[in-house]
């Protein structure tokens, strides 16, 4: 008889760690998928494309309910949970389902996080986040042309791009002196200014929102400093919250997200979490890569195998159409750290290594990215880079042609 | 008509370097441009040249050329004159000075690459118009003492020989000679006839070179020891019956007291071998080989010429070859190779301070005939001042006015410095000129006068066999660029002088020059071109190479002195008993080591020609200096890294090669660099202002010198399409590339200094950059429309950016994305990087190809490299270097297997 698993959550940490573990412990547990969103999984990742008209929406399903179906996987989508009772292992959805569990895992994403200031709740106040949001954003470049896009991180920066390759007129309105401080430095930030600049969208960096104007509708952002930006539809992509009440009021402990160890287990026997809602060493990560690199390491564990998660490194690829951004590792560098740095603004590049006790410790890539993840590779493995270091900015063919 | 593109026809001219006087057949391409090749009916070369004569179409551009009159104008700037003001200007100012003070008061300082034509007309005018010696040429600073010691020796400045004596002899004894990169052509020549005749080849040199790695036997002489090697050599033949006791009675006069002063110099072999520092194995067999060799032939250069006893070297192996009656036949004699096309020329005519004209001299009766034949009514009465005499003159103020036509002298003459600031005492300096910029015109020239140069020249030249060829013109004479002649011919109209100097053509002063070498001689004068004195001016352009004498009658002879015949008073070849050879400055312990100077391979001169031309830029770009590995020892000198070289006289920075090759105790620095091509390589500025007796030529090759490390934390490169001001204190060497300026540099300045200046570079254009300020590299390029502009590469010392990469990309179109994204690397993009310097410069073949192809297994030997690469193949003055390659390259292969078995 085949153990009870059920996963809360139907996006894309949820659809790895079934993929995984079909692979690593086929037949071992009975899979239930609980999704709050009334579809399939879906690769979320690519809503931007969709917006900006690249990609369909049908075309960025995961997996076909053929796939789930022949898995052998339990989908319910459009109903949430409700409820989760540890002592008896039980998880209730909203529809009144009781689905019992010997391992729960939360994969439950997390949520836009809200602006709390005056006229938050006004229409034409969007969030990014689901198809749904899609939706709406597409309806409001249809209705209204002047869009405001708070928030100059990866997200922010999709949907303006999105939304101005629909036609609208965006202007980006970003808290912070840089766009992407959390993946850029100062120079790369600026030329992704100057790229974004160049698509037709306007950018306003320091903008600390005081609230949005308007009686019913949204008409506008008024800033602290006093400006006022004019916009008939805001979309808020100002960061993300984890989605951890249902966890929380649980008992499980929680942080800024669900508290995990090592083995992604939450502070209860059984019960994982894994994605955007699970804190690991104090950090949560807003991005795919993370997620899918605990659910290998949790398919692993629920598969009896000894495997731990580290911690993920952060890599950061923008997908806005002709914009081509990396960063990963400790890009900034620092005490101890040495900076190697390639420009050329004629070509669109930019180029900056972080190097430490001989080591690849971080890379912001602007322009030609073509050997980030190779860069990633060498942060991860700790390989020694100074026998090619005056090689290494100049990419891996010809680091490997001079080995050769 | 559909006939195919017809190629121009090419022009029949010689080349403009050495004095082996190749012939050059030039297809102007109607761009200002021509495709060089070798003439194959030249008797010089047969269609062979060496890396410079095939890199000549490289240097035919207009970029560096001066194109009009220029004047000094009162705030020190040079501005553009029409030619009659200039003419006037230099008539006017050479006549007050020579009213004021008298005709010394005026010099011409001349140059073995003015034709024939030219240097006639420049000698008659001082000698027989002015009434003053004072000509003297940079020929003073090369041949001047084979002159000194023929004239000792045969009554004449005569070379008995022809080149074809190099093919027919059994022994080529080369003496201070590096033939295989300074006459390739005629090395070669002497190479085919060790392969295919067994001849054997003696090198005798202070240093290992090129030449030597043909040599049956070396010996490594020390500096200035020449004379007792010679002085042995001919106290051996005396001892073992050797001498032509016949040849000697009937023709010639001194062996006695020659040979008693031979076997002072010589007295046994223990001292020989002591005093010359050879082994005494190496001289006996030596001097038993050359003994037992009849057909002998021993070619000489500047390592006997440069000296202070360079009359006397001359003379010493002159001895040895007429007590064995071995001159004048086939195969035999003794034979100075000339550095200079037409430096033979300008003894021709006379042109140097001490010869009157047409091989005739200061005595009273040919001081009568020559005003005769001129119609001449102020003929200078005694020999002028010779080269460094006249600058001193200068510098003492005696002499005011001074003419330089196609030379240096600011770069060329020893202790430098001193004649840079002597040109700035004169109240006239006219300077005839192809370029804008020297070292000589900037040492405060009044007049520019735009000369034209090798291509746009029309007259004869003389090579070291005696051999007359033309020098054609095939391109037009740029701007208001003029001929030396004309030039020379219109000052002298202007000073009064209109009847003697009414020539049109070139061929009119060659007719005068060749009538003059008749008049009055009956052979009594070996240079006689009477048969040559009617020459029509349609026969003049057409004029095969021809070898004088050419005169009326007799007029096959082609060797000299093998039945006597010497131009002496008694008909008798001369015995000279030389000085016991001795260096003029010791070294000290201010001064311990002794510097040697002289070529490299592919440049020549002051680099103002062949430093236009990429391909010979390519094999040494860099001033440097040659260090034995004791020596770099003792003075903490790494390879690779730069010295500061030091005499009494001034001092160079220079970049250090170690080298075996080097005796202990003694340096070899090029001469070719100067303040146009580096920032401290001005070799001349060090050598002592020392002269021979006879000769009044300088000892350019035993200056005591001091050498210390000159440390850089920073090397690096420019490149860029027009020369660029480095900072003060950088360390640069600049050499000519496919579409601009290649400029090599050390620097102790930080890093952002250079951040800094790099912007000046990069003014309006896209700029890449790359920064590892931990590592201490920079490096920046511009681009403009996607071609590369400029670059600066800096890094540490201990990794200095390579440029071959850098510079393949220099000249092309629009770099692929691929190749601009990995420009800054150094490297290439194509799998190719580094090529490594070119060995071949005739084929631009690079030292990593020719590796690839014997790795390859293609090529086990020089003769499959060259029929893989071409390389070799041409002028054949890499050969040396491709065999040492193959040699290296086979036993590290055989290393490996080694390794690899055990």
């Amino acid at each position: 008889m085949s153990e009870r698993l059920v996963i809360v959550g139907n996006g894309m940490a949820a659809t790895r760690l079934v993929e995984e573990l079909s692979a690593q412990s086929l037949g071992r547990y009975a899979v239930a998928v609980i999704g709050e969103e009334s579809r399939l999984a879906y690769n979320r990742v690519l809503l931007s494309s969709v917006l900006a008209g690249e990609a369909d929406s049908a075309d960025i399903e995961l997996k076909s309910a053929r796939w789930w179906r022949d898995g052998g996987v339990t989908v319910r989508y459009g109903v949430p949970a409700s409820q989760v009772d540890i002592a008896s292992k039980m998880v209730t959805l909203a529809d009144g389902t009781v689905l019992a569990f010997s391992k729960l895992i939360f994969a439950t994403g997390s949520k836009p996080l809200r602006l709390r200031v005056p006229g938050a709740d006004l229409e034409g106040v969007l969030t990014f986040r689901d198809v749904t949001d899609i939706d709406a954003m597409s309806a409001a470049v249809r209705r209204g042309r002047k869009v405001a896009v708070i928030g100059g991180g990866l997200l922010g920066l999709e949907a303006a791009y999105g939304m101005a390759r629909c036609g609208a007129d965006v202007t980006v309105l970003h808290l912070m002196d840089r766009l992407m401080e959390r993946q850029l430095d100062e120079r790369a930030a600026a030329m992704l200014k100057a790229a974004v600049e160049e698509k037709g969208i306007h950018v306003v960096l320091n903008a600390d929102t005081e609230s949005f104007i308007g009686d019913y509708r949204v008409e506008g952002v008024a800033l602290k400093d006093g400006r006022t930006i004019a916009a008939d539809t805001v979309i808020v992509a100002a960061g993300i919250t984890p989605n951890t009440a249902l966890a929380r009021e649980a008992g499980l402990k929680t942080g800024r997200g669900v508290l995990v160890d090592d083995h992604l287990q939450t502070s209860i026997p059984d019960i994982y979490a894994i994605g955007e809602c699970a804190e690991h060493r104090g950090l949560c990560y807003g991005l795919v890569e993370p997620a899918y690199e605990q659910a290998k390491v949790l398919a692993a564990h629920l598969a009896g195998k000894d495997a731990r998660y580290d911690g993920s490194l952060l890599a950061t690829n923008l997908k806005v159409s002709g914009v081509h951004v990396f960063s990963a590792g400790d890009f900034m560098g620092g005490d101890g750290s040495e900076c190697l740095t390639f420009s050329d603004p004629g070509l669109g590049t930019y180029k900056k290594l972080v190097i430490a006790g001989g080591k690849l410790v971080g890379a912001v890539l602007f322009g030609d990215t073509a050997d980030g993840l190779w860069y990633l590779d060498l942060i991860r493995s700790g390989t020694p880079v100074e026998k090619f270091r005056d090689d290494l900015i100049f990419g891996r063919a010809l680091v490997e042609r001079m080995a050769a | 008509m559909n006939a195919p593109a017809q190629h121009p026809p090419s022009i029949r001219t010689a080349c403009p370097y050495c004095g082996v006087g190749c012939g050059v057949l030039a297809a102007p391409d109607g761009r200002g441009g021509a495709a060089i090749f070798g003439d194959p009916a030249h008797p010089a070369n047969f269609g062979r040249l060496c890396s410079k004569g095939s890199a000549l179409g490289e240097t035919l551009g207009l970029k560096t050329r001066l194109l009009h009159p220029m004047q000094r104008q009162g705030d020190g700037s040079l501005e553009q004159v029409n030619w009659d003001r200039a003419l006037d200007q230099i008539a006017s100012g050479f006549r007050a000075i020579i009213e004021r003070n008298g005709p010394d008061a005026v010099a011409f300082y001349l140059s073995g690459q003015l034709l024939t034509e030219d240097y006639y007309v420049a000698n008659k005018l001082m000698k027989g118009f002015v009434g003053t010696a004072n000509v003297d040429t940079n020929s003073r600073l090369c041949m001047a003492s084979s002159v000194a010691g023929h004239r000792r020796a045969f009554g004449a400045d005569m070379v008995p020989g022809t080149y074809s004596d190099l093919d027919q002899a059994d022994l080529i004894v080369l003496v201070g000679s590096n033939a295989a990169w300074c006459h390739p052509v005629l090395f070669q020549r002497m190479v085919a006839n060790k392969r295919e005749r067994g001849a054997k080849i003696v090198v005798i040199d202070p240093r290992k070179t090129a030449t030597t790695e043909e040599a049956d036997l070396f010996l490594p002489v020390k500096p200035g020891m020449d004379t007792v090697v010679f002085s042995a050599l001919l106290a051996f033949l005396a001892g073992n019956t050797k001498v032509d006791r016949a040849y000697v009675a009937a023709n010639t006069d001194g062996l006695d007291a020659a040979l008693a002063r031979a076997r002072e110099i010589a007295p046994d072999l223990q001292t020989v071998s002591r005093q010359a520092g050879i082994s005494k194995n190496v001289l006996a067999e030596f001097f038993a080989l050359f003994a037992e060799t009849k057909k002998v032939v021993t070619c000489y250069s500047q390592g006997v010429n440069q000296s202070a006893q360079g009359t006397d070297k001359v003379n010493a192996i002159i001895n040895c070859h007429l007590a064995t009656g071995r001159i004048g036949q086939p195969g035999m004699g003794p034979f100075s190779l000339t550095g200079q096309p037409n430096a033979m020329g300008g003894r021709e005519v006379g042109g140097l301070a001490n010869q009157l004209a047409a091989h005739m001299n200061f005595t009273p009766p040919e001081i009568e005939r020559v005003g005769r034949f001129w119609k001449a009514a102020n003929m200078a009465q005694r020999e002028g001042l010779k080269a460094v005499q006249m600058f001193e003159a200068i510098s003492a103020g005696k002499i005011k006015a001074l003419w330089v036509m196609a030379t240096n002298p600011a770069v060329s003459l020893p202790d430098a410095s001193v004649i840079r600031h002597a040109l700035r005492k004169l109240d006239l300096l006219v300077v005839s000129e192809n370029v804008r910029a020297n070292d000589t015109i900037s040492s405060g020239a009044h007049i520019l006068l735009p000369a034209a140069a090798w291509g746009e020249k029309d007259g004869t030249v003389t090579n070291s066999e005696r051999r007359i060829s033309r020098q054609r013109p095939f391109l037009p004479l740029p701007g208001d660029a003029k001929p030396d002649w004309w030039i020379v011919t219109q000052v002298a109209r202007r000073m009064g002088y209109a009847e003697a100097f009414g020539y049109q053509t070139p061929a009119d002063i060659f007719r005068e020059h060749a009538a003059l070498s008749a008049f009055e001689n009956d052979g009594s004068r070996d240079f006689d071109l009477g048969a040559l004195a009617d020459i029509g001016n349609e026969d003049f352009d057409r004029l095969d190479p021809v070898q004088w004498p050419q005169r009326t009658r007799n007029a096959d002879e082609t060797r000299f002195f093998a039945q006597g015949g010497f131009y002496t008073a008694d008909g008798k070849g001369r015995f000279i008993a030389p000085e016991s050879p001795a260096l003029k400055e010791q070294t000290s312990e201010g001064f311990p080591l002794r510097l040697n100077t002289g070529r490299v391979r592919d440049q020549w001169h002051t680099m103002t020609r062949t430093g236009l031309s990429p391909r010979l830029g390519n094999h040494l770009p860099e001033p440097y200096v040659e260090v034995h590995p004791a020596d770099a020892g003792i003075y903490e000198l790494q390879d690779g890294d730069y010295a500061r070289l030091r005499s009494r006289h001034g001092a160079c920075v220079l970049k250090v090669q170690i080298s075996d090759g080097q005796q202990r105790g003694s340096v070899f620095a090029p001469i070719h660099w100067n303040d146009e091509t580096a920032s401290s390589a001005r070799i001349g500025e060090l050598v002592m202002p020392v002269t021979d007796p006879f000769s009044g030529q300088p000892e350019a090759k035993a200056t005591p010198v001091m050498i210390a490390p000159e440390p850089y934390r920073l090397r690096g490169f420019v490149l860029a399409k027009d020369p660029v001001l480095l900072p003060a204190g950088t360390w640069w060497s600049r050499v000519a590339l496919a579409g601009g300026y290649g400029h090599l540099l050390a620097s102790n300045e930080p890093l952002e200094k250079w951040r800094v200046w790099a912007r000046q570079l990069t003014d309006g254009s896209e700029l890449a950059e790359f920064v590892d300020a931990p590592r201490q590299i920079y490096r920046i390029a511009a681009f403009r429309d996607g071609r590369l502009q400029s670059c600066l590469f800096v890094g540490p010392a201990e990794a200095a950016p390579q440029w071959d990469a850098v510079k393949a990309l220099f000249d092309s179109e629009a770099l692929e994305d691929s190749q601009r994204r990995i420009l800054l690397s150094g490297k290439s993009a194509d799998g190719l990087a580094a090529t490594g310097p070119v060995v071949c410069a005739c084929f631009g073949v690079s030292l990593g190809a020719i590796r690839n192809a014997i790795s390859s297994g293609g090529a086990c030997d020089v003769a499959a490299i060259g029929k893989a690469l071409r390389a070799g193949t041409n002028c054949g003055s890499c050969l040396p270097e491709l065999k040492r390659i193959v040699t290296q390259h086979l036993s590290e292969q055989r290393d490996e297997r080694t390794t690899a078995t055990v």
